[in-house]
């Protein structure tokens, strides 16, 4: 601040990384809203008999919601701070999915092994 | 609640005065014998008036080499503490036989075996890596500080907190008995009504997010401070394992912080996640906690594996061998060592294709690791190696951690593990490759960076006699564990009824004792140093090294370098070196340096009061704290004038002092 | 440069220093980037649960029986809104115009505040049902999970009324306006976060 250069530079460094514009924001409202409103009519509007159909396209259109919120509104791309926030976030979700995925199928095997009694994990007994 | 007037129970929630350990000698006697050496301690600073000195150089400094240094006396001093925990376990299970019940009742005995696992991970193995990166890595890529010099200082304090509630907890009310990992049931509210649990949980997060600004902040510095030239695959090794221990960081801590504010909604506001009714699920938070756990053990492993490359081609005066094998191998184990979790429950009953899963990624990770042996064997064959106390420790480790690493791979065999698990097969294995591998480095590290830190070499014999009574007393201590844990004996006993095992035990317990002399002399070493600092006085490069920290003056001055170097090569100080490169004595410029802050040691002592506070239930406390926490935050962030310069002149006067001061301190060594 | 770099003359001059003081990287977008990244582990564990703990009704009532569907797409909404007005404001900042940027602030700021009042409305009005978080595990993942949340929400209005002081005051320069980027990035974080929220532990959870 008190050392102009410094400053101009740093400056630019806040300045020049996208910033989005309006027509951005609007598509990825737009975008978001759809995505929104279509597992909602489905879900309180009882559209699809299965409910494990309606359980997938509610977990794939929030996949791509998240998607579209990370383009319009976090305005990631493969440029921004040299690609390093584009790899945190493929290194983080694949974590992530990693964390998820395999605490259920952990878990899942843990209460169908050891608790028998649990009226959820019947028909998998009866199943197997 | 205690009974006693509603304004009591107010003031001081469930603080009284029974809550201090007046019954158990033994407490009283450590807090007698700790209270005389901090009154010691605390008058002597007093006396030579230091208390200024500290503050305005060291406590309030945001400089990564007084940070990094810091660490590594807080990290020591919990060495002891933990030592003083195992010493007191090996001795109790040498005699506690038959109708000798030993001296620690059950209930004390649970929460040393507690205190030692959190004391040596978070407070001693974590605190010494993370100070060896703090020390190490931003001169290593040439920079003058980290990304976020103020969050430096406020990880550190936030650690110093945790420590502080995790002492506290041996003299105000107890320690968790729940082990290191507190596991539910036990360490639930209907198991564990005392305030030990809460300590636990407290302590651990107070540093935990210590820990996490740490990581964040090393990758930025990484990432974006890298001298001009240093390309990622230009990084010296020991800056590769920083941004992958670092990495580790941010994506495993926020996990255990997750997992702790879980079991403390579960004990103070009743949710039932890991309790055994309501639905809760025990083994949920075995699983979460391991999902921390298990990268955990890379991210204490990973930095030291690079101080290791850095010694053996230091001292075998070769590149490192296979460097780039060396950095995929590093990237790999970072990406694994999430993969791998479930190995610390095989018999929990995830049945045969979870366990089949998890066994072989397990064993996957084992190659990358060998990968790192044989490319250290490699740069040492046909090098001219020098046998100095930094090598001989690294020596140490690849003897000692080779094994353990074996014994781990036997522990990933699951049907092997359902007779291993929780044995001290088990408790051999990890200190087998946590002392072979952590312990080892971080003397190693010490040995290798106190002449860049102090400008003076640490006493070789002592060096060498605290290396073989670690190395020899390791062995002793940990081979009867090995045996015993084959034999079917299962961890955490106070007391054993077949006299059969008891010669096994005292082995083990004279072991202990071998390397209780082994710290000994590691004291005596810094001791019998300091006394003779002009004779160990060494010049800028002691270990001819081959990175840019041996480029700079010993000590360093607080801007590193007074030109910022410019990288053609891999080992950029070796070639700075064959090109005859001489220090410049004019032509500085005036250097843009962080100012100090007070900032950090308030939120510490802030969070420590508030965590005091959670403890005990006084909850008053617990919101003006937690109030003014925020309040210092957001007081913090009107401080816009955080830096400032160092002036050319000042520069010059001290690069050309150093220049005056070398030649004789060089003298001194040849 | 050559008289100081070069003294036993190397077979190619190489000079080893920067001569001028060079211009630092400003690594705060960055870093609180990566501090994103460490929440997503934090909402990762909650997911986790709620995913291994959602049916776990233990007697008590079940996702269908206490979610309250049309409230959740005022919430959504709310949300959703303030994300884009938080967009117009930071627009507002490229264009150096401080007085509408802080109307635009404002506008989000109140819509997340509705956004927290409605969801305290809800938990009040759960727990006086007796379906508060230790009445069962499913409970107790749902208020931790969606509490958690609103929290971070609490704490990013926090922030915003502190942030617009010091812009009303201090005006938009260099350090004002990458707090404000950080900031938009944690705003538009938290609407993410919401989508896994009101897509999984809402809409999934009443099919479960």
């Amino acid at each position: 601040m008190n050392h102009p250069s410094n400053a101009a530079h740093a400056h630019d460094d806040a300045m020049h990384e996208h910033t989005g514009s309006l027509r951005g924001y609007l598509t990825g409202f737009v975008l978001a809203a759809i995505l929104t409103i279509i597992p909602f009519w489905l879900v309180m509007g009882h559209v699809i008999e299965s409910h494990q159909t309606t359980i997938l396209i509610v977990l794939a259109l929030a996949a791509v919601q998240i998607v579209v919120h990370m383009i319009y509104f976090l305005h990631l791309d493969t440029r921004s701070e040299n690609g390093w926030n584009m790899l945190a976030v493929i290194f983080t979700a694949v974590l992530v999915v990693i964390v998820l995925g395999a605490s259920i199928w952990v878990m899942y095997n843990e209460n169908a092994n050891m608790m028998p009694m649990s009226p959820q994990y019947q028909h998998h007994r009866l199943g197997s | 609640m205690p009974d006693r007037p509603a304004i009591w129970n107010f003031l001081l929630g469930r603080l009284s005065l029974s809550s201090l350990p007046l019954h158990n000698s033994i407490v009283v006697g450590t807090f007698i014998v700790v209270s005389i050496g901090a009154l010691g301690v605390l008058s002597l600073i007093t006396y030579y008036r230091k208390w200024g000195y500290l503050w305005s150089e060291w406590f309030t400094s945001v400089d990564h080499k007084k940070l990094g240094i810091m660490y590594m006396v807080l990290a020591t001093v919990m060495l002891f503490r933990g030592f003083a925990d195992a010493i007191m376990m090996r001795s109790q299970q040498a005699i506690a036989f038959g109708s000798n019940m030993g001296y620690l009742p059950p209930h004390h005995y649970d929460q040393v075996f507690s205190a030692h696992g959190v004391a040596m991970i978070f407070f001693v193995a974590m605190a010494y890596i993370v100070g060896l990166m703090n020390f190490a890595m931003p001169m290593q890529i040439g920079a003058r500080d980290v990304a976020f010099p103020f969050l430096n200082n406020l990880s550190f304090w936030l650690t110093v907190s945790g420590v502080v509630l995790f002492m506290t907890s041996l003299f105000v009310g107890d320690f968790s008995h729940a082990g290191w990992l507190g596991m539910p049931p036990v360490s639930e509210l209907k198991q564990s009504p005392g305030p030990g649990v809460d300590y636990y949980i407290w302590g651990l997060q107070l540093s935990g997010v210590g820990t996490l600004l740490t990581g964040i902040n090393f990758v930025v510095t990484i990432l974006k401070m890298r001298a001009p030239g240093m390309s990622l695959m230009k990084m010296p090794m020991f800056t590769w394992t920083s941004l992958c221990t670092s990495g580790l960081i941010v994506v495993a801590f926020p996990i255990l912080t997750a997992t702790l504010f879980l079991l403390s909604l579960d004990r103070y506001i009743g949710t039932h996640f890991f309790t055994n009714g309501f639905g809760g699920n025990v083994m949920m938070y075995v699983n979460l906690i391991w999902i921390w756990g298990h990268p955990e053990v890379y991210i204490l492993i990973l930095p030291l594996f690079g101080v290791y490359s850095e010694i053996v081609s230091t001292f075998s005066g070769k590149r490192l061998f296979g460097y780039s094998s060396m950095v995929y191998a590093t990237a790999a184990i970072m990406l694994l060592s999430y993969l791998v979790w479930l190995h610390h429950f095989f018999t929990m009953g995830s049945g045969a294709d979870v366990n089949s899963f998890f066994a072989l990624t397990t064993m996957l990770i084992s190659i990358p690791t060998g990968v790192k042996i044989f490319n250290w064997l490699f740069t040492m064959y046909r090098g001219r190696v020098r046998f100095d106390v930094p090598m001989l420790w690294t020596m140490g480790f690849l003897f000692t951690f080779t094994i353990g690493g074996m014994s781990g791979v036997m522990l990933s065999v699951a049907p092997a593990d359902f007779l291993l698990h929780n044995s001290l097969f088990l408790i051999a294995h990890f200190h087998n490759v946590i002392i072979g591998g952590v312990v080892f480095g971080v003397f190693a590290g010490i040995n290798y960076w106190f002449p860049k830190a102090f400008g003076f070499r640490l006493d070789a014999f002592w060096g060498k006699v605290s290396f073989w009574f670690w190395q020899i007393g390791f062995w002793v201590a940990f081979a009867p564990l090995y045996v015993l844990g084959l034999m079917g004996v299962t961890r955490r006993l106070s007391h054993f009824e077949d006299p059969s095992l008891q010669i096994w035990f005292i082995i083990a317990a004279f072991g202990a004792f071998l390397i209780l002399l082994g710290i000994l002399a590691f004291v005596v070493q810094i001791y019998v140093s300091i006394r003779r600092r002009d004779e160990l006085a060494v010049g800028n490069d002691p270990w001819d090294g081959r990175t840019l920290e041996w480029s700079t003056s010993s000590p360093p001055p607080p801007y590193n370098f007074a030109f910022i170097p410019k990288v053609h090569e891999r080992e950029a100080w070796d070639d700075m070196k064959k090109h005859g490169y001489q220090r410049p004595l004019e032509g500085f410029n005036d250097i843009h340096m962080p100012k100090s802050t007070s900032t950090g040691v308030v939120i510490g002592v802030l969070a420590t009061v508030f965590g005091f506070a959670m403890v005990w239930y006084i909850w008053w406390l617990a919101i003006l704290t937690f109030v003014a926490l925020i309040g210092t935050a957001i007081w913090h962030t009107f401080n816009y004038d955080r830096e400032g310069y160092v002036k050319a002149n000042e520069v010059g006067e001290f690069e050309q002092h150093i220049g005056n001061w070398e030649p004789k301190a060089q003298g001194a060594t040849s | 440069m050559n008289s100081i770099a070069i003294d036993k003359a190397p077979s190619e001059p190489q000079d080893f220093l920067c001569l001028e003081e060079g211009h630092p990287h400003n690594g705060t977008l960055l870093g609180f980037w990566l501090y994103l990244m460490s929440d997503c582990f934090i909402f990762a564990s909650l997911f986790a649960c709620n995913a291994v703990l959602g049916t776990s009704y233990a007697g008590g009532p079940s996702a269908h029986d206490v979610l309250d569907l049309p409230g959740l797409a005022v919430n959504t909404a709310l949300l959703l809104v303030s994300s884009v007005t938080f967009g117009f404001a930071m627009l507002e900042v490229s264009r150096q115009r401080k007085r509408a940027m802080l109307v635009w602030l404002g506008i989000s700021g109140l819509l997340a505040a509705m956004f927290v009042g409605l969801e305290i409305h809800e938990f009040v009005g759960m727990i006086a049902e007796g379906a508060g978080p230790d009445r069962s595990a499913f409970l107790s993942s749902f208020f931790t999970l969606v509490g958690t949340h609103g929290l971070h929400v609490s704490l990013g209005i926090v922030w915003l009324i502190v942030l617009m002081f010091q812009l009303g005051k201090y005006g938009l320069n260099e350090a004002n306006i990458r707090r404000l980027r950080c900031l938009s990035m944690f705003w538009h974080f938290l609407d993410l976060v919401w989508i896994g929220v009101f897509s999984y532990v809402y809409l999934v959870g009443v099919l479960r």
